[in-house]
C-alpha cells in the first residue's frame, strides 16, 4: 500500500470500518510509514478534540410547543395534497407532460423525412429511363427524317 | 425489547400517536444539536427541529420503509438548515462568520461561570471553553455540505452510505467530502491537535 491510498482510508480504518485484510494492509503501512502514522494519529486526537464540544438539551418549551404543533396537526390529508408543499414539482410534472405530447406528436412529421431518403433512392434507380425519354424526346435529327410513308402511297 | 424506528414509523402510520412520542423523545435532542451545530443559534435550531418533525408526522401516511428511519430524518433536517443558513445569509450579509462575539453570544448559556467556584476553576474553565469557541468556530467556517457530513459522521455516528444519501451524493464522494473536511479541521485546529485538555486532577 502507498501514502495515496492509505490517505484514502484514513476514516475507514479509525471508524473501523475496513475489512479484515485492509485493515491488516493499512496497520502494515502504517508501521512502515511515519509520515502516514503522524497523520492517522492527528486524526485521531482530532476526532477526542471534537467530542469536548458539550450536547445541548431542548429546551422545556420545546416539548409544550411540539406538542401543541402535534395537536393542531391536519388529521389525515387528502390525496392531491402532496402537490400543494412542492408546486416546482406540480410544474415540474406539466412541463414533462408538455414534452411528453410535444414529442408524441412528431413522429408524423419525422416520417416524411425518413420516406424522403427512400424516394430519391427510387429516382436514382430510374434516372437512367428518364434519361432515355429525354434524350429520345429532343433527339434532334428526328424532325429532319423524310415524311412518313403512308404520304408516298397516297 | 424497545422496538424499532421503523416500527414505530409504522405504528404511528397505522395512527398510535404514543409511537409518534416515542420517536420525539428518541430524536429531539440529537435533531437539536445537530441542527443547532448547523445553523449555531439555539432558537433558530429548535425552530428548525420542529419543522422537521411536524413534517414527518404529516408524512406518516404515505410512511414506507424503503430506508434508514434516521437517513429520512437528517434528510429532511439538513435541508431545512442549508436553507435556512441561505436565507441567513441573504439577510445578514454583512456580518461575517469570523467575528467571534456574534458567535460567542449565541453560546451564552454552555459559558455561565460560577463565581463560587476556585479561582484554579474558573481559570480551567476559562481555558476550556476558548477551546470549546475555537472548535466550534472551525466547524462553522466548513462550507455548509462538509459541516452536515462531518457532524452527521462525528456526533451522530451515521453510517457512509447514510450520510452519501442524506447530502444528496455517492459514497465516494463522501468519503473524500469527509476526508477534506475533518483535513480542514486538522490544520484550522493544529494548536489543539495532540494537546489535550488539562484533566481535573493534573492542575
Amino acid at each position: 500500500m502507498n501514502c495515496a491510498r492509505m490517505e484514502s482510508r484514513i476514516l475507514p480504518y479509525l471508524d473501523g470500518r475496513l475489512k479484515e485484510g485492509e485493515r491488516a494492509e493499512a496497520e502494515k503501512h502504517l508501521a512502515a510509514c511515519a509520515v502516514c502514522r503522524l497523520r492517522v494519529n492527528e486524526f485521531r486526537s482530532l476526532s477526542g478534540l471534537l467530542d469536548e464540544l458539550p450536547k445541548i438539551e431542548p429546551s422545556a418549551a420545546f416539548d409544550l410547543r411540539m406538542q401543541a404543533r402535534i395537536a393542531a396537526a391536519p388529521p389525515r390529508q387528502s390525496w392531491w395534497a402532496w402537490l400543494a408543499p412542492s408546486p416546482r414539482v406540480a410544474f415540474a410534472a406539466s412541463l414533462l407532460l408538455l414534452a411528453t405530447v410535444w414529442v408524441a406528436s412528431r413522429p408524423a412529421e419525422h416520417g416524411l423525412n425518413m420516406a424522403a431518403p427512400d424516394t430519391e433512392l427510387r429516382m436514382m434507380k430510374d434516372l437512367p429511363v428518364l434519361e432515355d425519354y429525354d434524350v429520345l424526346a429532343n433527339f434532334e435529327p428526328l424532325p429532319d427524317l423524310p415524311p412518313p410513308v403512308e404520304a408516298e402511297n397516297q | 425489547m424497545a422496538r424499532t424506528d421503523i416500527q414505530l414509523m409504522q405504528d404511528v402510520k397505522a395512527g398510535d400517536e404514543q409511537s409518534f412520542a416515542l420517536l420525539l423523545h428518541r430524536y429531539r435532542s440529537p435533531l437539536v444539536n445537530f441542527l443547532y451545530r448547523m445553523v449555531r443559534n439555539r432558537e433558530q435550531a429548535e425552530d428548525l427541529a420542529q419543522e422537521v418533525f411536524i413534517r414527518v408526522y404529516r408524512a406518516r401516511e404515505d410512511y414506507e420503509p424503503s430506508a434508514k428511519f434516521t437517513t429520512w430524518l437528517f434528510r429532511i433536517a439538513t435541508n431545512l438548515a442549508l436553507n435556512s443558513i441561505r436565507d441567513n445569509h441573504h439577510r445578514q450579509m454583512e456580518i461575517s462568520i469570523d467575528q467571534p462575539l456574534a458567535a460567542d453570544a449565541e453560546d451564552g448559556d454552555e459559558r455561565r461561570l460560577d463565581l463560587a467556584d476556585g479561582h484554579a476553576d474558573i481559570e480551567q474553565r476559562l481555558v476550556e471553553q476558548a477551546r470549546q469557541a475555537m472548535i466550534r468556530r472551525a466547524i462553522a467556517k466548513l462550507p455548509e455540505k462538509q459541516r452536515a457530513a462531518v457532524l452527521l459522521h462525528k456526533y451522530q455516528e451515521l453510517e457512509y452510505r447514510e450520510i452519501a444519501r442524506i447530502v444528496e451524493c455517492s459514497e465516494s464522494a463522501l468519503k473524500s467530502l469527509l476526508f477534506r473536511a475533518y483535513e480542514t479541521l486538522r490544520i484550522e485546529l493544529a494548536p489543539l491537535v495532540g494537546q489535550p485538555p488539562k484533566q481535573q486532577g493534573s492542575r
